[in-house]
């Protein structure tokens, strides 16, 4: 009898047990708090090339067999990029050799624009030569990079006012570079000089999403493509590492990877701190809403969406002016970096901020302190507020 | 349809005719030497064979299917069936004391197959036999005692296999030896085994990973860079108290030269652990654990992700609620059991802020087993394994179910 009851309390607790299934296992995170996942409305055969591209992004791990290096500073994207995330300081990447817009990259034979700062096994990393000027660059976040990409580069100069001519000290103006043959010009792009509009990377010197991929695979990983085919370490043309198809499939991935979901919209103090934002001038640059214009994924096409940059590039000051430059920019400008998913930051920086283009703002108020250039006015306004309105104005930087 | 049906006729009839031609009566168990105290380095000895009449050759194995539903932060690969393993175990005894073991294993269908030990063990003295072919390097004691109808639980613990390499086994040679005085029995093991490669730094796993090794198929025939692998032992068991194994790993994992031409220089693998189990007398509750550390020499100018050091280990707690006769089985065990693991792959900080590296995984799994007989266990766990990245970013979490058995044959 005692046998009989046992088993069937055994047998009850493991049935419950497993029926129990939602309390047991673990939920999905709520959408607002991650960044990764696909925008929503993509098609199931674009559902697909997502998870091809989230799998080469996130799950291969490259090695020595399989083509990193020699020399590289990371061995997959995912490990700049953690939960499609800003990076950490550990694969900061270090740039060098350019310090002014006219003559360009004097050292590009030694081993420029970018050190790779890591070697496999029985290889020697690289050294920033003498009298090089360097600057590091976080890695970014990766989130709706497709929404950024389909602005038409139209808007980008509705926003720019090189000479300042409304006098609010504030000029933005787009980084103008040379491109590689392989990326194709956006509809209805804008030229100057047989330069175009780059918006992506600190300096804004990237064209778009397929040049920043290929670019890193070579650059940050050493594996070679039909696109950037000279290897890091020797110089010379070598074998494709890795198949234009996987190249693709990235860029894809990250052409639809959502925008980060606004939380606490409804908070007053999330709302007063928006009101703040905007006194102090900050959306001047950091423009909260932007259009794209047509695309061939109609998920991102014509949308309105608020990155809150206006991908331009803005002098900060003498703080941040590291001597090292690219394209038309000059040391003291950076492109206006998008706010969005700046309150998930930490829950990719390993539970703190590591903020501006190299991270040394340990917190949303160093950096905002740290701006100077055009933001200096932005930045005194701030430094008056009554601390109660500083901190609204954080909260409703870290809803975004 | 005559046809077919006159060939199911003669099949069977052939069938039973040849089941018939079987006398149960030669096949006899193999008994175990159960007068001494066992260790974990008996093992491999003390496993259910099954000899034919008076062939010199006794055969066993054991096998293990199982069913999951595992989660990993809301997302589910749904409902999965396994068979985990058969592992086929022949042994000989060539002379009184020359001995041949050897066990090959089916993992996950035909994925894998390894002949995971094949050695032939001399006894010169008790406190000095030789062991040659395949061994199981004596690290930790999962190495030396992971069949599956041993353990409550169906997944392999992560430190053992994960961090350490279990199953881990080599060509090579070496000692054993055992000493026993009244309660108390003392044992050795050394070995020297060709090793480890340099993927247990170079993995597409993204950590230092131990296991990388295993797949080098050229480790049984050539040692990666001519330098042996030693692996010692010592352990001690009180029968009142319980069993204590000390063990060491260490050895060159690198190609530091290769036609005459210096490549690198000589980078060790280290690896320390400590085991234990014991029976709580009062309670009956049986613990077992193993506790590793792992010391790489990685290169400075290397990425930080493969850590040069890591630590790890599980403790199992097992306690029989109902020991009698159930549905017909005379000696049935109902045992309920919990594990705890855990796992740092990275204990090195990184050079950009000084901050730890995380890298780290918890793991706990309650079970429930039932064992009609001793060498048959059916098993229900329930996983909860909280995985931090190297950043310490919020962990991923993966929980579910899992339902299998495991039997010797």
């Amino acid at each position: 009898m005692q046998t009989k009851i046992i088993v069937y309390c055994v047998t009850l607790l493991a049935v419950s047990w497993t029926t129990a299934c939602k309390k047991t296992l673990p939920r999905t995170p709520d959408d607002e708090n991650v960044l990764d996942g696909p925008i929503e409305g993509l098609t199931h055969e674009q559902n697909r090339i997502f998870l091809r591209g989230d799998v080469a992004f996130n799950n291969e791990i490259f090695t020595s067999s399989t083509g990193l290096g020699p020399l590289f500073v990371a061995n997959s994207c995912g490990s700049c990029h953690a939960g499609d995330g800003k990076g950490h300081p550990f694969t900061t990447l270090t740039r060098f050799g350019q310090s002014d817009t006219v003559v360009g990259n004097l050292f590009l034979k030694m081993g420029g624009p970018q050190l790779q700062n890591r070697a496999i096994p029985g290889f020697q990393p690289e050294q920033i030569p003498a009298g090089a000027t360097f600057s590091k660059f976080m890695p970014p976040a990766n989130t709706g990079l497709g929404l950024l990409d389909a602005v038409p580069d139209e808007m980008l100069l509705s926003l720019s006012d090189e000479k300042d001519a409304d006098g609010d000290g504030i000029s933005g103006r787009p980084n103008w570079v040379h491109i590689p043959e392989y990326a194709a010009l956006r509809a209805g792009y804008a030229e100057r000089n047989n330069k175009y509009i780059g918006r992506f990377g600190k300096k804004a010197a990237v064209y778009n999403l397929l040049q920043q991929t290929a670019n890193a695979y070579n650059q940050d990983m050493g594996i070679n493509s039909s696109y950037e085919h000279f290897d890091t370490y020797t110089g010379q043309e070598i074998d494709p590492e890795v198949s234009n198809q996987t190249i693709l499939d990235v860029v894809f991935y990250l052409k639809t990877l959502k925008a980060p979901v606004q939380r606490n919209q409804q908070d007053p103090t999330v709302q007063q701190g928006k009101q703040l934002f905007m006194a102090a001038a900050c959306g001047k640059c950091h423009t909260p809403v932007l259009t794209t214009g047509t695309s061939d994924i109609a998920a991102i096409a014509n949308k309105q969406f608020s990155p809150y940059t206006d991908l331009l590039l803005h002098d900060m000051g003498p703080d941040l002016d590291d001597g090292y430059t690219e394209g038309t920019a000059t040391t003291a400008e950076w492109r206006t970096p998008p706010l969005w998913g700046l309150g998930l930051s930490k829950k990719s920086q390993g539970g703190q901020y590591f903020l501006l283009h190299d991270g040394r703002a340990q917190s949303i108020e160093a950096a905002i302190l740290l701006h100077g250039g055009e933001a200096q006015n932005s930045r005194n306004k701030y430094k008056l507020l009554q601390a109660g309105e500083k901190d609204a104005l954080i909260k409703f930087l870290e809803s975004l | 349809m005559k046809k077919i049906l006159f060939i199911i006729f003669l099949v069977s009839g052939i069938i039973s005719d040849a089941m018939a031609q079987i006398d149960p009566a030669l096949l006899r168990r193999v008994p175990k030497d159960s007068a001494r105290t066992q260790l974990n380095m008996d093992a491999v000895y003390s496993r259910p064979f099954l000899q034919v009449g008076k062939l010199p050759i006794s055969l066993g194995g054991y096998v293990e299917a199982n069913y999951q539903y595992l989660q990993e932060n809301g997302v589910s690969e749904g409902h999965q069936f396994q068979m985990r393993r058969l592992t086929l175990f022949v042994a000989s005894t060539i002379y009184k004391r020359i001995k041949f073991l050897s066990e090959i294993e089916f993992e996950d269908g035909t994925k894998e197959i390894n002949i995971e030990f094949a050695s032939v063990d001399i006894e010169i003295a008790p406190l000095l036999n030789l062991r040659g072919g395949i061994v199981m390097n004596p690290i930790g004691a999962f190495n030396q005692n992971h069949d599956g109808p041993k353990w409550e639980f169906i997944d392999r613990p992560i430190s053992a296999t994960q961090m350490l390499p279990a199953t881990w086994s080599n060509v090579g040679f070496g000692i054993f030896g055992k000493k026993y005085m009244e309660n108390w029995v003392y044992a050795y093991e050394a070995y020297l085994t060709n090793g480890f490669d340099d993927k247990i730094i170079d993995n597409s796993e993204n950590k230092t990973f131990l296991p990388a090794s295993k797949n080098n198929r050229d480790r049984f025939e050539e040692s990666f860079n001519g330098i042996p692998l030693f692996t010692g032992k010592i352990a001690v068991k009180n029968k009142m108290i319980g069993e204590l194994g000390l063990s060491y790993m260490g050895g060159v994992y690198n190609k530091f030269e290769d036609d005459g031409l210096t490549l690198d220089k000589k980078r060790r693998v280290t690896t320390f652990a400590v085991d234990f189990n014991t029976v709580l007398p009062q309670t009956g509750i049986q613990i077992n654990g193993e506790w590793a550390w792992v010391k790489v020499d990685v290169p400075d100018t290397y990425t930080e992700q493969y850590g040069g050091r890591q630590q790890g280990g599980f403790v199992d707690f097992v306690k029989p609620v109902l020991k009698k006769p159930m549905f017909g089985f005379e000696k049935a065990v109902l045992n309920v059991a919990i594990r705890g693991e855990y796992v740092d792959w990275n204990r090195d900080a990184f050079k950009a802020t000084g901050g730890r590296i995380a890298d780290e995984i918890f793991s706990i799994v309650p079970a429930i087993s039932w064992r009609p007989v001793a060498q048959t266990v059916i098993r229900l766990n329930y996983r909860y394994n909280w995985q931090k990245d190297l950043l310490g970013n919020p962990p991923s979490r993966l929980a579910g179910f899992q339902f299998g058995f495991s039997t010797y044959f």
